[in-house]
């Protein structure tokens, strides 16, 4: 496979859950500006950290209306990670690696492309943003059928997947990066209760509100959501499902081509040491000072998986 | 579809027979349907100069133009003798020149020909094969006229458009295909590779590692070639995948540089090496001429083919045919006024409204004046450019050319159209794919066929005998 068609798989499939990932992020958004007024500033600016596009916004516009920051965060042509932008470039990844995918995996891609750039060719009402972030996730969950169920399981799903979940992880990390402050309180005073619309938005943002509660029942507390989110291996956005999968793809992919990469190795430690200890011994390392370092580890993964398979000269 | 007398051709018979007995609305509705296929499978092309950047669809007609089994026999004998001669053509051209010694073909047209390359001068190409892939465009004008319009002999496109046809056609209309017995044309890009294999370079050592060079996604022929070197099988490379590593050119892999043996490039000769050709290329290779040269590697088709489809030499393909085969054309060309003699511009000028008039090296239908279809004032300006630099301009009378129906609202149409059949060659022999690409202007009394102006596209079927 050339290094290109590779690095054009693993994008693909990074920009597709991007799309997804802010949606999510959108959504959850949206939610606390309706119900409160008074905090929509602040929370749409910590959706625009999140999403990384905060100096970007505040360039093009400044203040956090609700309408706008939707509107940049789906189709402004300026936001490279609005809707509009990244579903692009996930078709043209798709077409630059078009003989490495199925016609069913590609058709999806394509369709995702037309019905989304059609939905967002004017400005979304806010009655019909709900309906919006749906269509946007379907697309998304569509076209991981596709390649889940037709392509050969071969290199380049392996390279597809492994974008998928480097995405996935860091979008987890982004979150817990932009709302640590508000979970470290409550742990520094055992007994009191996080505010509840905080933390069910940030379960919301990677849809896990109800997951969370058929695992921990009634009990909300910081300490639980950030190992929820950060170490349980069951929950498929938590850094070390997400980390675990890396790992997988990347010795696939070994085995594949029959020879060991830095990146395996990076990967192998990234699950095995950074995500094998007791989320006590996390939050009193400092969580902020964990996610930053996360964060890195997965940005130093993706360059090194892009210098082992040849992506690029 | 019907004769003069009215009656339907017989090819036609079975297809009409079960058009009449169909609903209307259901075409209409499978019409329909076969554009957002289209969309979705991504068969789209951009428009150069479109502001917008927007894909467009080329459109696709349901009512397949039918030929019979002794029309495409006589057809395709006479393209086969057409591309034989186009290749020893290029061959003698870049060796001893006979036929330029023979005082047939002016030895001018040649030398001060931009398409004409110096540097393939006495370079053997692998398996003496010059055009691999060829299209000839071939129109009708009568029960038993066919005349060759043009050669293609660079990258000739539309195969695919071929292939999504017939496909569509067999998803929209399964049970049209057990009524009708229609030869396949699904075999083609297996028979491409076949093809392309059969002229690997000395320096191959094993199966040949054939691939597809693409100037990249936003060329508008880009689906042709990813489908091509998907269903080939092939890797579709651009430029910069590639480089020259120990006198080979390779691609970068996931696991380092390997060589290709043979690739079918779709890009101008202009651009495959910047070291050797255009400087500022970044769609070829530096250094790959150098490969070429040293037997390292297969181009397909071969750099300097343009100079055997150049218009100004359409003219002189009879000739070149009996030069070269010993016979006379099985084909006939269009008869063309070369504006580059006084007296056949002079017979132009005074006939412009009932003439058309091409540039000798443009292409894509832009360009050129359709004598009886110009107002009096773009019959002027045209007049003036002829005058100003009558080299520039072939001419050709406006042939009264066939036409075939369409579906539209109100029912079946008649339209004129072209047909573009495929053609491989390697040293094994000519594989022509029955049929083609049929071309068709769908506005009502239009020559133009071209998609860059409107043209439309449908399925082409040759009949079982």
């Amino acid at each position: 496979m050339l290094g290109k068609t590779a690095g054009s798989l693993f994008w693909m499939a990074r920009y597709l859950e991007r799309s997804e990932n802010n949606a999510r992020l959108i959504d959850a958004g949206f939610r606390i500006a309706l119900t409160r007024s008074s905090t929509a500033a602040a929370e749409w600016k910590s959706v625009l950290v999140t999403a990384g596009v905060n100096q970007a916004f505040q360039a093009a516009h400044g203040d956090y209306s609700s309408a706008r920051v939707i509107d940049f965060l789906l189709r402004d042509p300026a936001n490279p990670s609005s809707i509009l932008s990244v579903i692009r470039q996930a078709r043209d990844n798709a077409r630059t690696a078009r003989t490495a995918l199925t016609r069913e995996t590609w058709e999806a891609v394509n369709t995702s492309w037309m019905t989304l750039t059609a939905l967002l060719k004017r400005q979304v009402r806010e009655d019909d943003l709900p309906d919006v972030l749906t269509t946007i996730r379907q697309q998304s969950a569509q076209v991981r059928g596709a390649l889940n169920g037709t392509m050969l399981r071969n290199d380049g799903y392996h390279f597809a997947l492994l974008g998928t979940y480097l995405e996935r992880a860091d979008n987890t990390a982004r979150i817990l990066d932009v709302k640590y402050y508000l979970l470290l309180p409550s742990v520094a005073h055992i007994g009191t209760s996080i505010d509840n619309v905080q933390w069910e938005t940030i379960l919301r943002s990677v849809s896990a509100h109800r997951a969370y509660r058929w695992l921990y029942g009634a009990e909300i507390s910081a300490l639980k959501i950030a190992e929820f989110l950060i170490l349980y291996p069951q929950m498929p956005r938590s850094l070390a499902f997400c980390s675990e999968r890396m790992e997988n793809h990347l010795a696939q992919l070994q085995r594949h081509y029959g020879e060991e990469t830095e990146a395996w190795r990076l990967a192998h430690a990234l699950s095995h040491e950074k995500l094998n200890a007791p989320i006590q011994s996390i939050f009193d390392g400092g969580l902020h000072q964990y996610v930053t370092g996360f964060l890195r580890d997965t940005a130093n993964l993706a360059r090194q998986v892009e210098r082992d398979y040849r992506f690029v000269e | 579809m019907n004769s003069q007398e009215g009656e339907t051709r017989s090819p036609y018979r079975d297809y009409c027979g079960w058009f009449e007995a169909e609903d209307v609305a259901r075409i209409q509705h499978k019409a329909v349907q076969a554009e957002a296929l289209f969309r979705t499978t991504g068969i789209t092309f951009n428009v150069y100069g479109a502001v917008d950047g927007d894909e467009r669809l080329i459109p696709f007609d349901v009512v397949p133009r039918i030929i019979s089994a002794s029309e495409w026999r006589r057809l395709s004998r006479g393209i086969e003798q057409r591309v034989r001669a186009l290749n020893a053509f290029l061959y003698d051209i870049y060796h001893r020149q006979e036929i330029l010694r023979a005082g047939r073909v002016p030895t001018d047209l040649i030398a001060g020909n931009a398409a004409f390359l110096p540097m393939m001068m006495g370079l053997d190409p692998p398996g003496g094969i010059y055009t691999h892939i060829s299209g000839t465009d071939i129109v009708r004008t009568g029960a038993n006229e066919f005349y060759v319009l043009e050669d293609n002999a660079r990258t000739p496109s539309g195969v695919s458009y071929m292939l999504e046809n017939r496909e569509t056609m067999l998803q929209m209309f399964p049970e049209l295909f057990a009524k009708v017995p229609v030869r396949e044309v699904s075999d083609y890009p297996i028979n491409l590779l076949k093809s392309l294999a059969a002229c690997a370079p000395p320096a191959c050592g094993g199966t040949p590692t054939v691939a597809v060079l693409t100037p990249g996604i936003h060329n508008s022929a880009y689906y042709e070639h990813s489908y091509l070197a998907d269903h080939m099988g092939a890797e579709l490379v651009e430029g910069h995948d590639l480089r020259v590593v120990d006198g080979r050119v390779a691609m970068r892999t996931t696991q380092g540089y390997k060589a290709i043996d043979v690739i079918y490039r779709r890009v101008d000769d202009d651009f495959l090496d910047p070291l050797n050709f255009r400087p500022d290329s970044m769609l070829g290779v530096p250094g790959i001429w150098d490969v070429y040269r040293a037997g390292g590697i297969t181009i397909a088709n071969a750099p300097g083919t343009g100079i055997a489809d150049d218009k100004a030499l359409y003219s002189y393909m009879p000739d070149i045919i009996e030069f070269y085969t010993g016979e006379k054309a099985l084909l006939p060309n269009v008869p063309t006024w070369r504006c580059s003699e006084p007296e056949h511009l002079r017979e132009v000028l005074d006939r412009l409204p009932e003439l058309v008039v091409k540039e000798v090296h443009g292409s894509g239908g832009y360009g050129m004046l359709v004598g009886p279809a110009a107002s009096k004032k773009e019959l002027a300006a045209f007049r003036a450019k002829l005058e100003a630099n009558p080299s520039n301009y072939i001419a050709q009378p406006t042939l009264s050319l066939s036409t075939v129906p369409i579906f539209t609202k109100k029912g079946l149409a008649p339209r004129h159209v072209d047909l573009r059949p495929f053609v491989l060659m390697s040293p094994q022999g000519i594989t022509i794919t029955p049929g083609g690409l049929t071309r068709v202007a769908m506005t009502r009394g239009s020559l133009v066929v071209n998609s860059s102006q409107g043209g439309g596209t449908k399925d082409t079927w040759v009949l079982e005998d």
